[in-house]
């Protein structure tokens, strides 16, 4: 009974979605562009293929471990790809290959930055994590510290990071389907949010997992097939593509020096430091480490997820580049139609964002753009997926199970709050998309990674490596990271010019991590050296044991069997 | 029960060599890493008009460019040399570490 009533949900959810999109289309007055129906059907296979795996992991979710952890079962080349999937979110696509159009070499530096994370993660982290993790990784910061007061800290700055995050993916889904469905920017976000819910609700991890594989191939696909048919223009010649592209550039020959997006030392810097250590501490990202068997598999899947991560940056580089001959000088991508210089995104129809779409047009037809737009929104529905996941376990798992019920809540009534906080998180993501439509989404992105690396990294990273590390300490270090990163970013011109309409900045800079991390490292060291409890005494003891099993895995939560 | 292992563990001589090998090793690994991309991202903040040289006089490809294309490459292969050690030889290592504590605790 409790199956067929989950039948009907999912497919009346399919059928909710499938009139949201047929609607508008119909008195076509927003449609600037012919409805694509390439890009409708492969879309609604997409939809259809996840639904069912969604349906199939409905019947094994039945475990805590099963609905955060899909039970510990994901081999590490599965791990590898999910991890990659979601990390190549609609932003990447989307904004670096925009970024590349608009400034050249400064997109290239961007991609550096976001993917120099992981080898660190590699060599330092992934191992404990996965030793000392089970469902959050404020198991890890908790572990011997104070699990009510420590684990509150924790979730707060997680769900801080998700709503960032979110916020960057649900603008990209809103502007993608407006453009290719000529549907209304607001009843996609609808759509999106409502997917999203249907996906972690029924199909916990395992659900997440599949459609985050399908879609990282899926992306994996079409990025590659539509840079070698750019390429394919040039006679697959670097030489000729730049020539070309410096001769109708608005940058010219300063199309590859770094320029405008990194002008002063410290943007670059602290971007930098954002990107990379802002990795470490991303929820969603944190949480794959969990779902593997053990150490061995979760050193490999980071190994696959950095080498299909380090292609793929390099695809979007060629992309953005040819872009900027195949896209910018055609005139049926402006909303005027007309070849104006190349570098400006302002007049391209959908906006800056939409800057591979059109490039997928131009080599492939609405083939090709039917099926990298269905790509792009899988992408954005696999990313929102993870993150919802990770979201609803810092309040269902953290909150709720360990700091209300203490420990005592049963499985069952953990699931049922992980399924409500699911449904709360997608209701704010769909209001806080429709507030942000505005903003560029891979800078918005920039700003979630500012945040995960001042308030999560510097507590997490402490309390695997620092014995000295006390709840005190933990506290101020991990809320003192949170504020202040958020209140850079509140001040700078971002939010506080772009979004609020004040004058002037109040904080010069846009990217937060240079800034906030010493203040969250700084606050964790002073207030653990001045804890003189006897509390503070028996914490630093536990690291003894911590740090055995950290670097053994002995005690680790196993895969539990099917 | 596991304090005990833990204890065990800690005062097996292999699990001191296995702390020291695989921290040194994770270490250098990462600052290498850290050294390479931090040492790029000041030259793109003080000295940028260096990556924008062409490699070679009339070259299309930039000092800029080839530099990151190789961090990609080469940061990949690090964790790959990583992997291989730590899944083979540390590992291998802890094993017998595990082994030893059971073997003690019965």
């Amino acid at each position: 009974m409790r199956r067929l009533n989950r039948i009907c949900t999912a497919l009346s959810m399919v059928a909710l979605s499938a009139t949201a999109f047929a609607g508008p289309a119909l008195d076509g007055i927003q449609a600037k562009q012919p409805t694509n129906w390439h890009a409708i059907a492969m879309f609604c296979i997409f939809v259809t293929l996840t639904m069912g795996i969604t349906y199939w992991a409905s019947g094994r979710t039945k475990s805590t471990a099963d609905f955060y952890t899909a039970g510990g079962g994901i081999t590490g080349f599965q791990n590898g790809l999910a991890i990659a999937g979601d990390y190549m979110s609609a932003a990447t696509l989307l904004g670096l290959s925009a970024m590349v159009y608009t400034q050249g070499y400064d997109g290239y530096i961007y991609m550096l930055a976001f993917f120099a994370g992981w080898p660190v993660i590699l060599f330092l982290m992934a191992e404990r994590l996965r030793n000392m993790g089970k469902f959050t990784f404020s198991d890890i910061t908790a572990y011997r510290l104070d699990q009510g007061k420590v684990r509150t800290m924790a979730a707060i700055s997680s769900l801080t990071v998700v709503c960032f995050y979110l916020l960057a993916q649900m603008v990209g889904a809103g502007q993608l389907i407006k453009l290719l469905f000529g549907l209304d920017y607001n009843i996609a976000i609808f759509a999106v949010g409502i997917l999203m819910m249907v996906y972690v609700i029924f199909g916990g991890m395992v659900a997440t997992t599949w459609v985050q594989i399908i879609k990282a191939c899926m992306l994996l696909l079409g990025g590659t097939l539509v840079m070698l048919l750019a390429m394919s223009k040039f006679g697959f010649s670097y030489h000729n593509l730049l020539s070309q592209a410096m001769q109708v550039h608005k940058l010219g020959p300063k199309l590859m020096y770094p320029g405008s997006l990194l002008a002063d030392p410290v943007t670059a810097i602290s971007l930098g430091l954002g990107l990379m250590f802002g990795t470490a501490g991303l929820p969603h990202i944190l949480m794959r480490f969990f779902t593997v068997t053990n150490a061995k598999e979760a050193r490999k899947s980071v190994l696959y997820a950095t080498g299909f991560v380090s292609y793929f940056f390099n695809v979007i580089f060629l992309m953005g580049l040819s872009a900027m001959i195949i896209v910018g000088k055609n005139g049926d991508f402006f909303t005027d139609g007309q070849v104006g210089v190349v570098g400006p995104a302002a007049k391209l129809i959908g906006g800056g964002n939409m800057v591979a779409m059109h490039l997928a047009k131009a080599v492939g037809g609405n083939m090709l753009l039917g099926f990298l737009a269905a790509v792009a929104f899988a992408t954005i529905l696999a990313v929102v997926s993870g993150l919802a996941l990770a979201g609803a376990s810092a309040i269902s798992h953290d909150l709720y199970a360990r700091v209300i019920m203490k420990g005592k809540a049963s499985e069952a009534t953990e699931i049922k709050v992980s399924r409500i906080a699911t449904i709360c998180l997608g209701f704010v993501a769909i209001v806080l998309g429709i507030l942000f439509e505005k903003q560029n989404i891979a800078f918005m992105v920039g700003l979630a990674f500012g945040v995960a690396a001042a308030a999560n990294f510097p507590v997490l990273i402490l309390s695997m490596f620092w014995k000295g590390l006390t709840t005190r300490g933990a506290l101020w270090g991990g809320y003192g990271g949170l504020i202040s990163a958020f209140l850079f970013v509140l001040f700078s011109k971002s939010v506080w010019v772009d979004v609020i309409h004040m004058k002037a900045p109040l904080f010069p800079y846009t990217q937060p991590a240079l800034f906030a991390m010493p203040i969250a490292f700084g606050l964790a060291y002073i207030f653990s050296k001045l804890d003189g409890s006897d509390r503070a005494k028996a914490e630093i003891e536990a690291f003894e044991d911590q740090y055995v099993r950290g670097q053994t895995g002995f005690g680790a939560s196993g895969a539990s069997k099917h | 029960m596991s304090s005990e292992m833990y204890e065990l563990m800690r005062n097996n001589p292999k699990f001191q060599l296995l702390v020291k090998r695989r921290g040194r090793f994770a270490w250098t690994m990462s600052a290498i890493t850290l050294v390479m991309f931090y040492g790029f991202v000041l030259v793109v903040a003080f000295k940028p008009a260096l990556l924008g040289r062409p490699v070679t006089e009339g070259s299309m490809l930039t000092v800029g460019v080839l530099v990151e294309f190789f961090m990609f490459v080469f940061f990949w292969i690090l964790t790959a040399i990583y992997v291989v050690r730590a899944n083979g030889e540390f590992d291998s290592l802890t094993q017998e570490i595990i082994k030893e504590a059971q073997k003690e605790g019965k």
